[in-house]
């Protein structure tokens, strides 16, 4: 049984529709990338799949319970399913420490005595671990980011979503956040990533979907789509990325 | 008639501690109050959100003089309850307090992007505690510079509870001053001691509002 089912998934903001009828399906341990233009609906694909917007039509099934924004035990959800940002979203007001711990000592996931234990681990799963007592504004795009990272770990997520994590870096700060997610991927975490970073969906994901004008326009084995792609979109959208 | 005295200056130090009760009172009441007001000016519902935009712009274009007066004298009509003076004025300035201290609040909470509010989400903490751990903090730090302006406003608001026949501190100066017939110098006393509260409070304000942008 798929981890994660999407079938027929429509969104409309206002009368704009963004995604008409999707269908996807993720097993568990895949590495999903989501590439296409900016408007494709990748990242309205993955905020959906966390519930954090309202879907007209269709159904997201993950772990064989169908998931929308307004269900009850959404909370309990969103504690199974991590995701992280563009803009990283760090807690300002806290410390590195503290934005890892909140959530899961909030939720009764660990005591607060066990707290400081877990983001140890968390934060040295992502190479942080020196930087435990900084303050976010201390810190460069790609460590707020792999901090972020350490924070949804810390919830011991089944699946992860990252929304575009490195377009917001420097380029020389990109592959530190890579690295991280590569480090998960031979772990075994289930990931669904829309990315920009072609080598990354190339070399690490067991599948790469392609989106279009918001539909799914071709996936498949990276190996297929990125070598033998089907239609002239996709293969005016990889020439376009070949710099 | 009688000189200035001690007597006068006695009277000034008791009723200087009712015009301090009286901005602890509208503090204590209107604070939670406040928050409430807050959050329902920034409701999910429509009608909710409605009724506190109606009730902000009735109190923002109403003087505080005449809630005051409408509390005191205007009540007791429509209700037929009549109050002491302390209960009308701390009614007033409780409303007052809820309303702009609410809409200085609601200010600094809508200054924290709505991302803040998605990260919490998004790690499954409820929205009470998104609220209170995530956006509360910084919309308080947002917020407190305005807010001690506020405080600095209400203090010298509550000289107008002298109208009712509230003995504060101003009401005080206007009985000394009838009975001492020195006006000049009753009032001078009574304002120096407005400013000598008033003014480390503004210049604490200043202060936060310098801390506030110096640390962004």
């Amino acid at each position: 049984m798929a981890l994660v089912e999407i079938k027929g998934l429509r969104k409309s903001f206002k009368d704009l529709e963004v995604l008409k009828g999707v269908s996807l399906t993720v097993e568990k341990g895949d590495i999903v990338a989501l590439i296409g233009r900016s408007g494709s609906g990748k990242s309205t694909l993955l905020r959906c799949i966390n519930g954090l917007e309202e879907t007209q039509g269709g159904t997201i099934e993950v772990g064989e319970r169908q998931i929308s924004a307004k269900m009850a035990g959404l909370r309990e959800y969103r504690q199974r399913v991590g995701i992280v940002f563009q803009q990283f979203n760090l807690f300002p007001h806290m410390n590195v420490e503290k934005n890892v711990t909140l959530a899961p000592v909030l939720t009764g996931k660990v005591s607060k005595a066990e707290a400081r234990k877990l983001a140890e681990e968390c934060l040295a799963k992502v190479g942080m671990l020196e930087k435990i007592n900084a303050w976010p504004e201390q810190l460069s795009g790609g460590q707020q980011q792999r901090v972020a990272i350490a924070r949804c770990l810390a919830m011991a997520p089944e699946l992860m979503l990252f929304d575009e994590v490195t377009s917001a870096l420097d380029p020389e700060l990109v592959g530190e956040v890579l690295k991280v997610m590569e480090d998960m991927a031979r772990q075994g975490m289930t990931m669904v990533l829309v990315t920009h970073e072609m080598s990354f969906a190339r070399n690490v994901a067991s599948k790469v979907v392609f989106m279009h004008q918001g539909k799914i326009w071709e996936e498949g084995t990276p190996e297929a789509v990125f070598g033998d792609p089907q239609t002239p979109e996709l293969r005016a959208f990889i020439s376009s990325t070949h710099h | 008639m009688r000189s200035f005295g001690s007597i006068d200056l006695l009277s000034f130090t008791t009723a200087f501690q009712y015009t301090v009760l009286l901005v602890i009172m509208a503090l204590a009441l209107g604070a939670p109050l406040a928050l409430g007001f807050a959050t329902m000016r920034i409701s999910r519902f429509l009608p909710v959100r409605l009724l506190a935009a109606i009730v902000l712009q009735i109190m923002q274009g109403i003087p505080l003089l005449a809630l005051l007066m409408f509390v005191y004298f205007g009540l007791p009509v429509f209700l037929g309850i009549r109050m002491p003076p302390l209960m009308a004025v701390v009614i007033a300035y409780t409303i007052y307090t809820a309303v702009f201290l609410g809409e200085i609040w609601r200010g600094g909470i809508e200054a924290i992007k709505r991302t803040q509010w998605e990260a919490g989400a998004s790690l499954g903490i409820s929205k009470l505690q998104q609220f209170r751990h995530v956006i509360a903090p910084q919309a308080f730090r947002i917020a407190l510079p305005a807010s001690v302006g506020f405080l600095v406003q209400l203090i010298k608001g509550t000289s107008l509870a002298a109208i009712v026949g509230f003995i504060e501190l101003t009401r005080a100066g206007q009985l000394s001053a009838a009975a001492t017939l020195q006006p000049l110098l009753v009032y001078s006393i009574i304002a120096a001691i407005y400013f000598a509260i008033c003014f480390p409070l503004t210049l604490l304000s200043r202060k936060l509002e310098v801390r506030l942008h110096g640390s962004r």
